[in-house]
């Protein structure tokens, strides 16, 4: 079997940053940056099943600048086999992430893609379903199980109510939820012992075409500052004279 | 032409959208998944299917592509629902996307939340038709006006993907996104079955909704559903009341929106505190039965 791993380079999820004063970006000085914990998720059941089932090739791709080589070599230190850094110094929207990778899983013809739901930066959760509906994959979003059956994967996904189970014939893409795996801890020994691992660069095949474009980033207007009650007694006499009770 | 479809996946989900169009500023038709809507709700044409058990997102979102010809504008209530199908619609018909719209600045210039709620983007979208999801707390209810032709339809479609089972939302309670009032609870609470007497008793007595933290979630106190946050629910109540939360930007990205937001911990330096409107530095199990006391 052959996975397929796209995989984000975003600011440190636990790490509050700031726009720019100018509002033209974000402002990463002295910030770290991780793989999108979502995405981790996703290399980390792509090596689960390849243990569970044996024969899986797990290729993991990145689109961005030469820095996101880092991010690569963590999950090919995590087990993937192969890394793909497809290097570009252009602003991508989510649609023009899909078609980028839908052309690298036409070539690779994978027989799954694993993903994060959503990416901790730009929140979108949009770069799965359309990557899905490029290729005509049935989807699974928000898994947080899956089993691998004779002919593809039982997938419980997390939903407005609770949860529900698909089945989903090969080839199909699965978007990883919080609690599908908390993946395995690599440290800076692993990521060097996996620098003989193959990664390959190679050129954006068309330079992105955006529909959506940011204009501002802002800060969120701050709420009013609070205060402490004294006892339960307070904390109802006050909320009795803002009608909430 | 601008026109705006609203798709709504449940027929509350209607109403909560005439407002967003109402901001919006232009003429709109509703496609309701989820059975008839009212006809007053300011839309020309409500094309409606009967409530049923709706196809798997591939089998949907071909259905609502047909449905979406012709239209500049798409949206829906963002829900886990909403986001699975509609970002697939985009894909297919190779639409820009918006996620999470809380602020309306033109028909092609919207606000939405990032990096969990930290930073405000103002994004442009540079071609329209447009898909979009959207928060319902900055868009208030509309007034009633108007009658739509309405008009029963069927959705047709096959879907690779096949579902075996789904959770069907029971009890009693309101809905959580939708809920005037919200308690929710944290790992503190140590078991289920404390959870539901505790936050699910306060929640009662108040006529409110249930909510999680993560941290309560994966612990297996509270089901997932319930957990609120920025990969969670987005909550927006008049009053929320926050007993043994710590208060993680996770869990504030889904809060902030609240009127009211009430705090009960017993760490005085819980950064919850911060955001709160009022803080009460107290034990939760000696602090909500009390509270309970006093509101019976």
């Amino acid at each position: 079997m052959k996975i397929l791993v796209p995989i984000k380079r975003v600011v440190d999820p636990y790490t509050k940053v700031r726009p720019l004063p100018d509002g033209s970006g974000v402002d990463t000085a002295g910030v770290k940056f991780e793989v999108n914990p979502f995405d981790e998720i996703a290399v980390e059941e792509a090596v689960r099943l390849r243990e569970k089932i044996g024969d899986v090739h797990i290729t993991v791709v990145s689109i961005g600048k030469a820095e996101c080589e880092e991010q690569l070599r963590k999950a090919l230190a995590m087990g993937a086999d192969l890394a793909i850094l497809i290097e570009s110094e252009e602003t991508f929207d989510s649609l023009s992430v899909a078609k980028e990778l839908a052309v690298l899983a036409k070539e690779l013809q994978p027989d799954l893609i694993l993903m994060g739901k959503q990416a901790t930066d730009d929140d979108c959760n949009q770069v799965g379903q359309m990557l899905a509906a490029k290729l005509d994959f049935p989807q699974a979003t928000f898994a947080s199980r899956i089993e691998a059956t004779e002919s593809g994967l039982k997938v419980t996904r997390e939903t407005d109510d609770g949860e529900e189970i698909l089945e989903l014939p090969f080839p199909c893409l699965v978007t990883a939820d919080l609690r599908l795996n908390e993946p395995r801890y690599i440290g800076l020994p692993g990521i060097i012992k996996a620098r003989s691992k193959p990664l390959e660069r190679r050129q954006a095949t068309a330079s992105p075409v955006l529909k959506v474009r940011t204009i501002h980033l802002g800060s969120p207007a701050p709420r009013e500052p609070g205060r402490k009650v004294g006892s339960v007694q307070e904390l109802v006499a006050v909320l009795k004279e803002r009608g909430a009770l | 032409m601008s026109r705006l479809l609203l798709i709504a996946f449940q027929p509350t989900e209607a109403a909560l959208g005439a407002g967003f169009a109402a901001k919006l500023g232009l003429p709109f038709d509703i496609l309701s998944l989820g059975g008839v809507v009212a006809a007053d709700l300011g839309a020309e044409k409500v094309r409606y299917v009967e409530p049923a058990d709706l196809p798997p997102a591939d089998g949907l979102a071909s259905a609502i592509a047909l449905y979406a010809m012709g239209y500049s504008h798409l949206a829906s209530v963002s829900t886990m629902r909403s986001k699975d199908v509609l970002a697939r619609v985009a894909g297919m018909m190779d639409l820009a996307m918006v996620t999470d719209v809380i602020e309306i600045d033109s028909h092609t210039v919207f606000k939405r939340p990032i990096v969990a709620g930290s930073i405000i983007a103002t994004v442009e979208v540079l071609s329209t038709p447009v898909a979009m999801t959207f928060r319902p707390a900055g868009f208030p209810n509309s007034p009633r006006s108007g009658n739509s032709t309405l008009e029963a339809n069927l959705i047709d479609a096959t879907s690779k993907a096949k579902r075996i089972s789904a959770s069907v939302k029971g009890g009693s309670r309101p809905d959580l996104s939708q809920a005037k009032v919200v308690v929710s609870g944290g790992r503190p609470l140590r078991d289920a079955k404390t959870f539901e007497e505790v936050i699910g008793g306060l929640a009662d007595a108040l006529g409110g909704a249930v909510g999680a933290t993560r941290a309560a979630v994966d612990s297996g106190i509270a089901s997932n559903e319930l957990q609120v946050g920025q990969t969670g629910k987005i909550v927006a109540p008049d009053l929320y009341i926050a007993a043994g939360i710590s208060g993680s930007t996770q869990h504030m990205a889904g809060i902030k929106d609240s009127k009211i937001i009430v705090a009960i911990n017993k760490d005085p330096d819980a950064p919850i505190f911060e955001a709160a409107d009022y803080g009460l530095v107290a034990d939760l199990y000696d602090a909500i039965p009390e509270l309970k006391h006093l509101l019976s």
